[in-house]
């Protein structure tokens, strides 16, 4: 008994270390062979001087890494923001008062809207059309003058407004997954309605979209660089593409892809993390 | 002569061609218990929505207390803060902790002041064989514990009166035991009790009178000697013919 045992064991063994000894061989020879192939081809010192130039990195990378800042806080504000609006608009999507029927009508004409809207047209309209409003209308008696003309405040809210119509929904299929019979039990030990959605159903919704929020943010992280296009001055994007165009070295925008890598990667394994340990 | 705790007159009810109830007539007076035995689909799980007004009927009326509860100027919520309903699946609230699933309907429905409700909860938690469970998530509980946490939850507001809808079928049978002696333990204080069942036992153990629905209509009504005994009518005979052949009865 103790024999079989230990036989099936050494044999399990013996499969492992072969398993892992092909894997790795395969792996160099792979890899290996791909990277002596880009590296010996005839046009990889252009390449290389155009993309991957360590001077220019040096000299760009430093000024790149502080316009970064901006796009965090960006990006937190932002979120904090699109967290909100999003849950008002499904809420007043999934309420169900008569008097609240006007407010139904508006978060459903938002979503499809917003959602429908590319990102950057939005950016764009807002960014461009507000301090054109505001500038026409200083000219005949100032009626509008109290808007924000700053891009990067306008920026924020065009992607506030784009982000938030697709948090909504993802909000709302949260309110869904909830089974009918949570709200039957609150209201059975006595809620009201509206107890029932603020005790029972939302919390459950909010836990259960936690992931697929996540992954919204981590798009909306990539898209705050849509900001460089209305004139937003000291960000990522618009930093490297300063850089780059002193010499026609594309070194900064790699650069700057760096800094949203190291925001992006370490929140999708986040997301991988939570949702297997959801799963289990 | 006070009324009758619950009194159902006519009630009907259909979904969609499907007529589930067909005019139903029956009374719990104060401190007492009816069981309603029949078939699945018989329409015991409907009636008992009912009355909970979890589910609006067609015709008829439902009284509590004398007063009527089922026209549609009466508030629900009122009326289901007088009722304690408990759910073949549980319906354990899996976000809240076993404490405050007592909790929260006495607190946030009652209006009982935090401190109190809680200090209610863990002596009626306690009663029922969870003491020390206060903490952990529902979902680490077995059945029978979940089941007694959701007994506790009904009765924690002391209803007027308690609906129990199937409350053991989801169980292992090992479990069932220990969820029957929290229900015998409300029938030892009075408690009046409207009980969807499948387990005769039991039916002839708590109820006073046992109810036997078939297809929506209540066929035969009285004590549990006579109707599981001595049935009166071919379908109840059939019905008890059938469990006595599953090993049931």
């Amino acid at each position: 008994m103790t024999d079989r045992r230990a036989e099936r064991a050494a044999e399990r063994r013996r499969r492992d270390r072969r398993g892992l000894l092909i894997a790795t061989v395969s792996t160099v020879v792979v890899i290996g062979g791909l990277a002596l192939a880009i590296l010996t081809s005839p046009g990889w010192e252009d390449v290389q001087r155009t993309f991957f130039s360590w001077e220019v990195f040096r000299d760009s990378f430093p000024d790149i890494f502080k316009a970064f800042w901006l796009d965090i806080r960006v990006f937190m504000v932002a979120e904090v923001a699109i967290l909100i609006l999003g849950l008002i608009v499904a809420l007043a999507r999934t309420s169900t008062a008569p008097a609240l029927f006007p407010l139904r009508l508006i978060a459903v004409v938002y979503t499809d809207v917003f959602r429908g809207i590319p990102t950057i047209l939005l950016v764009y309209l807002i960014g461009f059309g507000v301090p054109a409003l505001v500038s026409s209308s200083t000219e005949s008696g100032g009626a509008l003058d109290w808007l924000p003309t700053e891009p990067v405040i306008l920026g924020g809210i065009a992607l506030t407004l784009s982000y938030g119509a697709y948090v909504a929904e993802v909000y709302r299929a949260g309110l869904r997954s909830v089974h009918p019979s949570q709200r039957e039990a609150a209201l059975a030990v006595g809620l009201t309605e509206r107890q029932s959605m603020r005790h029972v159903v939302l919390p459950q919704a909010v836990r259960s979209v936690g992931p697929p929020l996540l992954n919204d943010f981590i798009a909306l992280q990539k898209d705050v660089a849509l900001i460089a296009i209305i004139g937003v001055t000291g960000e990522a994007f618009r930093q490297a593409q300063i850089a780059t165009a002193a010499d026609f070295n594309y070194t900064p925008l790699l650069g700057a892809a760096l800094l949203y890598l190291a925001v992006t990667i370490p929140l999708a394994r986040m997301l991988d993390r939570w949702q297997r340990s959801r799963d289990r | 002569m006070s009324p009758p705790v619950i009194e159902i007159r006519g009630v009907t009810k259909s979904f969609g061609e499907l007529q589930v109830l067909g005019g139903i007539d029956l009374a719990v007076e104060e401190h007492e218990a009816v069981a309603l035995i029949g078939a699945s689909g018989s329409g015991k799980s409907t009636l008992l929505r009912c009355v909970d007004l979890l589910t609006e009927i067609d015709d008829g009326d439902i009284f509590l207390d004398g007063e009527v509860i089922t026209d549609p100027s009466v508030d629900p919520v009122g009326v289901r803060r007088r009722l304690g309903l408990i759910f073949q699946a549980y319906n354990l609230f899996p976000h809240l902790n076993v404490l405050d699933n007592v909790v929260l309907g006495i607190h946030k429905g009652q209006g009982v002041p935090r401190s109190e409700a809680e200090a209610a909860a863990r002596e009626l938690l306690a009663r029922f064989g969870l003491d020390g469970r206060e903490d952990d998530n529902p979902e680490r509980l077995s059945g029978g514990q979940q089941q007694r946490v959701a007994i506790a939850r009904a009765f924690a507001a002391r209803p007027r009166a308690m609906l129990l809808d199937e409350i053991t079928s989801a169980l292992d049978p090992e479990l069932v035991g220990d969820v029957l002696r929290a229900v015998r333990e409300l029938k030892g204080e009075g408690v009046t009790m409207l009980l969807a069942t499948h387990e005769m036992g039991f039916a002839r153990e708590v109820a006073d009178r046992v109810g036997f629905l078939h297809e929506g209509r209540l066929v035969e009504v009285g004590p549990p000697e006579q109707v599981l005994e001595d049935p009166q009518t071919p379908e109840t005979r059939k019905f008890l013919r059938r469990l006595l052949d599953a090993g049931r009865a």
